[in-house]
């Protein structure tokens, strides 16, 4: 356990330099200025810390010791708890008897995996071309404006987590959002706010009445 | 193989297909049946509250009439599709179904005599009541290979895809010495559809000859091209079809366990190919003992975790191992050392789905169809600025126009064709001047495209070039796994370059550098990803130079889509007083009237989201964008 905690430390340093290395490294999701470290996400108190083990034990539970059942189980653990908190990569890593360090590079190699808790709802913009090309980054850019967060990230309140994907294979549709699993078809500016409403949020349209009433 | 076992195979089987043809027969004969096509796509118009629709109001009315779900038929600009058949007529097509139509569907064709003609896209057989899809003008182009049951029949149910004449080429297959049936591949020239088209025959062999007990074959199913989606559709619509080749592959190059690597992304195709294994299993199709005989063929699914380059074979195989997806280099080849150390055979979902029908109909059969080098049809999925999206099935040697003008029905709005973008983030970009061009694996090499899993999505005028080059490169640069250099930090290098462009601070020796530095990323990486990464530049440069010149020298995008370079501005003299439609459609509230009640947008609070531009009554069409944005009058 005490050595799998020193690889994970270790990985956030090894992360921190190949990252600073090369500027332009090609660890998928790190954009410019974002520190991959902070989002590694642990357990807030004992009780969570628990739930999570036991979670994570149960889906264990159900694989053999084979490393290359790794990808199954994450998919698994995340299935359940929603993203990879540090305790469940641990216990993974324990269970299939390799380094954490390991772990944690599959968790940030693959773009399916999250580090962070979802929200209550998800948003996965499509950036196919498709889409692209009939204005999904407008959508994009309207989501992350009335949200407020940035794609990858989860609203303070966690009500909405936002994302991009690459395509959900819904062309025809375009541009499309993938709303809670379900894709919407022609999702743009004026459907965001839409949707919003939907969800009985007001997000779309606070600022305007805030400017109504002054 | 003993006589005797060859005989007990074919029994087995008829056995099965009497079963099944008498299933189906009881579901749709002599009674009204309705199909809906719930794909994804249809899914996304809204299929499921239609097919919701129609089971209640079967069930409010006790009517005998199956409402059965199907997949995908390819036409998905009208979806949510459906199809009813009813004795006397025949079957009908409907396209953008809603529930209020599919209740007055069953009131008044399923109940009475009128087949609401207004909601008919085609009658699947010609006729004299109704059009029919022979009318068509894509009809004369449309010849369906892999795609005949898509759509047609109910994807969780083994025994309508046995009753429409599937597995006769798996029990015909394992009848057959696994020599015999890698010569029929051979023989038929059937080519990888996965985007190389390497000959399947060949890699059969090579499988087949690698040293070795335990061989793997594996279909990739990991369609991670943006804007392709053949492999979702036939994988949710007709998953027996891929499986029954999978199995035929298996028993062919000698393997004993098969693996199906599906995205993650596609859940519902996950959850059809995971029943269809099931019910293969159950009728003795896959699984030990085959049909009797004494091969054992194991299938799996694995579902990808959303990384690009999983769709590279060798990255494949180090993600099923439970690593990180990262290419291997190659040799030692899959087929000789592949999954687990062990020869592997790596497919694409369409070649497997081929293979049945090459078994069952013979090579002779398949290589009428298509050009002497690339046998067969070409499947694409049309998308874009094209009026019938969808999917397509045509020889190959079709021209590009005749898909896209013809199959496809053009450009809507009366825009100009511009480009057609093929093969994804590893093809390339035609102009108009390749339009003439047959569609075949070497045609699309030599003018700088390639096949790749068949994503086409077309461009009109509206369409920047530049920015599509940069989108494509976004995508790779993500996508890279960071193992080569070149690619690592090449398509870095670039993609910053690409952006300086859009943004207007590019430099015209940039230009140059560009083209030097995506030889070098093509030379220098290891796998696919790398090699082709830089083919959405070379080939916009090659036919486009000219718009990369405008955005550096003039600081405009000629087709208004870089936002940096565009504003918008509402023309005063075309401005109604009376209209207010763009205030509040703007969704930062950056338009406001000014004195004489002249909309003016806020140029600084604008964020170019182009929806007061929809938004503006097409009598007046007062918004324009302008490019670059110095144009706008202070």
């Amino acid at each position: 356990m005490e050595r799998n905690k020193q690889s994970v430390n270790i990985a956030r340093i090894r992360c921190k330099t190949s990252y600073s290395l090369t500027k332009g490294s090609s660890f998928a999701r790190i954009e410019a200025g974002e520190d991959i470290v902070t989002k590694v996400n642990t357990a807030t108190n004992e009780t969570e810390r628990q739930q999570i083990i036991k979670e994570t034990g149960l889906i264990l539970n159900r694989f053999a010791r084979k490393k290359q059942h790794l990808i199954p189980i994450l998919q698994g653990v995340q299935g359940k708890l929603g993203y990879l908190p540090r305790e469940a990569m641990i216990e993974i890593a324990d269970y299939l008897n390799m380094a954490a360090v390991d772990v944690y590079g599959v968790v940030t190699f693959y773009n399916q995996f999250r580090l962070n808790p979802p929200g209550k709802h998800s948003i996965r913009v499509c950036l196919g071309t498709a889409c692209h090309m009939k204005g999904g980054y407008i959508t994009l850019d309207a989501w992350k404006r009335r949200l407020k967060i940035n794609s990858g990230e989860t609203t303070p309140d966690r009500e909405f987590d936002l994302d991009i994907v690459a395509c959900v294979g819904c062309c025809t549709k375009a541009p499309v959002t993938v709303v809670d699993g379900n894709p919407e078809g022609q999702v743009e500016p004026t459907r965001v706010d839409g949707i919003l409403l939907g969800f009985g949020h007001e997000y779309g349209t606070k600022d305007k009445e805030k400017s109504e009433s002054n | 193989m003993k006589a005797t076992e060859r005989s007990t195979i074919a029994t087995a089987f008829q056995e099965i297909s009497k079963r099944a043809v008498a299933h189906v027969r009881e579901l749709k004969q002599n009674k009204p049946y309705i199909l809906v096509g719930a794909a994804t796509c249809g899914r996304a118009a809204g299929a499921l509250d239609v097919l919701k629709t129609f089971r209640e109001e079967i069930k409010k009315r006790n009517l005998d009439c199956p409402v059965i779900e199907v997949g995908c038929m390819g036409h998905c600009y009208a979806e949510p599709i459906v199809i009813i058949g009813k004795p006397g007529y025949p079957p009908v097509c409907y396209g953008y179904v809603n529930p209020v139509i599919a209740e007055r569907l069953v009131n008044e064709f399923i109940l009475g005599e009128n087949p609401c003609p207004e909601f008919v896209i085609g009658a699947l057989e010609a006729n004299d009541i109704l059009p029919s899809f022979q009318d068509f003008p894509r009809a004369k182009y449309e010849q369906k290979i892999i795609l005949k049951n898509c759509g047609h029949i109910d994807p969780t149910d083994i025994e309508q895809y046995i009753a429409a004449g599937g597995y006769t080429g798996l029990a015909k297959a394992i009848d057959m010495p696994p020599e015999a049936i890698i010569n029929e591949i051979k023989k038929s020239g059937l080519r990888g559809r996965g985007g190389a088209g390497f000959p399947a025959g060949r890699k059969w062999q090579y499988g087949r000859d690698a040293k070795g007990t335990t061989k793997y074959i594996i279909c990739n199913a990991d369609e991670g091209d943006p804007g392709a989606f053949v492999d979702r559709a036939i994988l949710e619509s007709d998953p027996h079809s891929v499986i029954e080749g999978l199995i035929i592959a298996g028993y062919a190059v000698g393997a004993r366990y098969g693996y199906i690597y599906v995205r993650a992304e596609y859940p519902l195709a996950v959850e059809r190919v995971g029943i269809a294994l099931k019910q293969s299993k159950k009728l003795k199709l896959s699984g030990s003992n085959i049909l009797g005989s004494n091969f054992n063929f194991d299938i799996r699914i694995f579902q990808g975790s959303g990384a690009f380059v999983c769709g590279e074979a060798t990255a494949m195989a180090n993600s099923i191992e439970g690593k990180a997806g990262t290419p291997r280099p190659r040799p030692p080849r899959m087929t000789t050392s592949g999954l687990f150390g062990k020869p592997t055979v790596v497919n694409n979902v369409k070649t497997l789905a081929y293979v049945p029908q090459i078994i069952k109909n013979g090579a002779s059969w398949f290589i009428k169809t298509g050009t002497k080098d690339s046998p067969g049809t070409a499947v694409f999925a049309l998308a874009g600025k094209i009026v019938n999206t969808g999917m397509v099935e045509v020889p190959m040697g079709t021209t590009l126009r005749q898909i896209i003008f013809d199959v496809g029905s053009g450009i809507p709005n009366k825009k100009l064709f511009k480009a057609v973008q093929i093969g994804g983030p590893s093809g390339g970009c035609l102009p108009e001047a390749s339009l003439d061009l047959p569609v075949d694996f070497d045609s699309l090499q030599n003018a700088g495209a390639i096949m790749g899993s068949g994503g086409m999505v077309i461009c009109d005028e509206d369409d920047c070039m530049v920015e599509i080059a940069r989108y494509f490169l976004e995508f790779t640069q993500r996508e890279s796994c960071g193992k080569c250099t070149f690619c690592r930090l090449g398509t870095r290098q670039m993609l910053e370059i690409l952006t300086d462009f859009t943004q207007g601070k590019g430099k015209l020796e940039d230009i140059d550098n560009l083209e030097k530095l995506a030889e070098e990323v093509k030379a220098g990486s290891l796998c696919g990803l790398g090699q082709t990464a830089p083919n959405p530049i070379l080939t916009t440069l090659r036919y486009f130079r000219n718009e990369y010149e405008e955005h550096i020298k003039l600081g405009k995008c000629p087709a208004l889509m870089c936002q940096h370079l565009i504003a918008y501005y509402i023309l005063p003299d075309k401005c109604e007083r009376s209209c207010d439609a763009c205030i509040g459609s703007c969704t930062v509230e950056a338009i406001t009237p000014n004195k004489k009640r002249i909309k003016v947008i806020d140029q600084e609070k604008c964020v170019k989201c182009g929806t007061c531009l929809k938004a503006c009554p097409p009598q007046y069409n007062a918004i324009v964008k302008l490019s670059p944005p110095s144009e706008v009058p202070k």
